[in-house]
């Protein structure tokens, strides 16, 4: 046989996974000959969070085409039933990898009964209900994790709610309500969570170029007409908001064990919103793009715009609202299209069968 | 309701309302319209609807504007669900089916105002249209097991084959948004090909085309028909290409059935003129 031709989506995905193999090796020697500052390098593991956290919300916004305004509830639910766990396994499992891999599953895992949960009732109506649903889930979560107290004593694990006096004499408070988890040991490393992208990576790539993700952009694209070839509407938007929202608690669990303290505060409408600001100006559907503008506007307001960084929301609202303004934009769509050929989008209208 | 006879030891029923009886008769029907209608709050969209269509017969659905053809379409593909009457698909009811099962049962659809997943390429459009044919899990497809390379090739060669009827192989890797109208058009038939039917319902599958593309969706029309020995039922307002391969045509005002029969009939039917022409015509 000849040589094997390979598709764009095909290229475009090793494009990413080298960019990020390429920048893993970069930082990683910059942090062993010590070129990097420890601002730099505490930066490292929230980055890779924020990553996944945007390339799994970009699965649901761009793949799937449903707008969700809760993604950091997903995070939340990840981060303290992940850190939970890692805490409450510390005795036990020795192994910081092990332990990591366990919380990050664990996160995962809860995250993915949340997604179902919000996803079951949600994604059988047609319209922006996941939106209005997504953003009360984000809030329901912050509020339940401030009032949630689990502790472990003597005679194993103990869960209060709105009532903190759960312990025996001589327990430990692991989460302690509106205090959330302090004292937690930095287990997450650059490496796990360079690890834990690729893995995300691979699987939205993979499920993009496969049946289920043609079902799932055909259903983007045009929801009557993927009807009519036989593709299980529901089934589908479940099955990428689920491994969506699965993708969010790992990035939740690999936030919060590289902390020393989580709170549920950390995980609000903002944080959202800020996951959203990464994805639309990365681009709807273009992993790449959501990788490096989350690395970008997650590191500069950290670094060198510190004394900007009050005005993040402020200015991150400014920018959404220009880059809205100009993709929709008919002019400015007509020469970016003459420029980069195959680049014009066009609207569909749903209501005439 | 139908009569029933026996043809090979099994109980099949005679069409009752068939547009040409004498060649429908002992063959079972594919698909079996009995009084169907239905209404938009007052109006009655579509009224005492009895059709039929033969194994591999072409029919057309024609009439004015705004007669129920399309909704006729809604109907048999449960977008909307009947008010009254049934559908009988190879003799098997579809009342409280929904559209995702009426499709696996054997009907595939074209639409008037095109609907092709415009951002994904015209190759895995079709592929979408073999989605229930060509089957791997999801699990599969992430891990890219054996199963997920031998399956889509076999799809991407089925894919090829269907796109070959209307030499569009050339074309597969274009964004399907990008195409000429006919090949838009000719893409959708081919995606509805690909799910394997046994009735083809084609929405005014020659609006927009200029008169020499027309004659050759005719002639792929019919290949279709030979080939993958399907039913075909279309709309069309070009009467030439309706007269020239539909065996049965049946005439469609206000939701009313005004005719049936062979293009010959229709053609002299002073009702069908009227209804086109008005009164006048008729004189």
């Amino acid at each position: 046989m000849g040589k094997r031709k390979i598709s764009k989506n095909t290229r475009q995905s090793f494009i990413t996974y080298g960019v990020v193999i390429a920048a893993y090796i970069l930082l990683t020697v910059l942090a062993s000959t010590g070129a990097l500052s420890s601002t730099f390098k505490g930066l490292l593991v929230p980055v890779c969070a924020y990553i996944i956290a945007a390339i799994s919300l970009n699965l649901t916004v761009g793949v799937l085409g449903e707008l969700s305004l809760g993604h950091a509830g997903f995070m939340s639910v990840g981060a303290f039933s992940g850190a939970t766990v890692a805490i409450a396994l510390k005795d036990s499992v020795p192994s910081e990898w092990v332990r990591l891999l366990i919380a990050v599953i664990v996160g995962a895992f809860f995250a993915a009964i949340f997604g179902f949960i919000v996803g079951i009732p949600v994604l059988r109506l047609r319209g922006d209900y996941l939106a209005i649903v997504t953003l009360a889930f984000g809030e329901i979560i912050k509020t339940i994790v401030t009032n949630l107290y689990i502790g472990k004593d003597a005679s194993g694990m103990h869960i209060g709610f709105l009532d903190g006096d759960i312990l025996e004499r001589g327990g430990k408070m692991i989460l302690n309500g509106p205090n959330g988890i302090s004292g937690i040991t930095k287990i997450s490393t650059f490496t796990s969570g360079f690890i834990i992208i690729m893995i995300c990576l691979i699987i939205i790539f993979n499920l993009v170029n496969s049946r289920s993700g043609r079902a799932i952009m055909a259903l983007r694209d045009n929801r009557i007409a993927a009807e009519s070839v036989g593709i299980n509407i529901t089934k589908y938007k479940l099955m990428a908001f689920v491994i969506s929202a699965s993708m969010a608690g790992a990035a939740g669990a690999l936030y919060a064990l590289g902390q020393n303290t989580v709170t549920a505060n950390k995980f609000d409408f903002n944080t959202s919103i800020l996951i959203l600001v990464f994805v639309v100006l990365g681009g709807l559907g273009n992993m790449l793009g959501s990788v490096i503008s989350a690395t970008v506007l997650y590191v500069l307001p950290e670094t060198w715009l510190r004394q900007f960084s009050d005005y993040r929301m402020l200015i991150y609202a400014v920018v959404l609202i220009a880059v809205m303004l100009v993709t929709n934009n008919s002019k400015i769509r007509a020469l970016v299209s003459r420029l980069i050929p195959g680049k014009n989008k066009d609207k569909e209208d749903e209501k005439n069968v | 309701m139908s009569d029933f006879k026996f043809e090979k030891g099994k109980m099949v029923p005679v069409p009752s309302h068939s547009i040409i009886p004498e060649r429908d008769i002992g063959k079972t029907p594919v698909l079996e319209c009995n009084h169907l209608g239905i209404d938009f709050g007052g109006l009655r969209a579509v009224d005492d609807f009895n059709f039929t269509i033969g194994k591999t017969e072409i029919a057309g659905l024609i009439g004015p504007n705004g007669a129920g053809k399309t909704t006729v379409f809604n109907l048999l593909t449960k977008v909307y669900t009947p008010t009254r009457g049934t559908i009988l698909l190879n003799g098997i009811d579809t009342s409280g089916k929904n559209t995702v099962q009426i499709n696996k049962m054997g009907i595939a659809r074209t639409f008037q105002n095109i609907r092709l997943f415009t951002n994904l390429t015209v190759e895995d459009n079709v592929k979408i249209g073999l989605h229930n044919s060509k089957k791997y899990s999801t699990i599969e497809g992430i891990l890219r097991l054996p199963s997920y390379w031998k399956t889509e090739k076999a799809a991407h060669e089925r894919a090829m084959e269907l796109l070959s009827i209307f030499n569009m192989e050339h074309l597969a890797s274009w964004r399907a948004g990008n195409l000429p109208y006919g090949a838009q058009r000719k893409l959708e038939i081919v995606r509805a090909l690909a799910t394997d039917p046994c009735l083809l319902l084609l929405d005014e599958p020659a609006a927009g085309m200029n008169p020499a593309e027309t004659a050759e969706l005719m002639e792929n029309i019919v290949k279709i028909r030979d080939t993958f020995q399907i039913a075909v039922l279309l709309i069309e307002h070009d009467m030439k290409l309706v007269m020239g391969i539909c065996e049965g045509i049946c005439v469609l005002n206000f939701g009313q059935v005004i005719a049936k029969g062979t293009a010959d009939d229709i053609r002299h039917n002073p009702t069908v003129i009227e209804a086109y022409l008005g009164k006048r015509g008729a004189e």
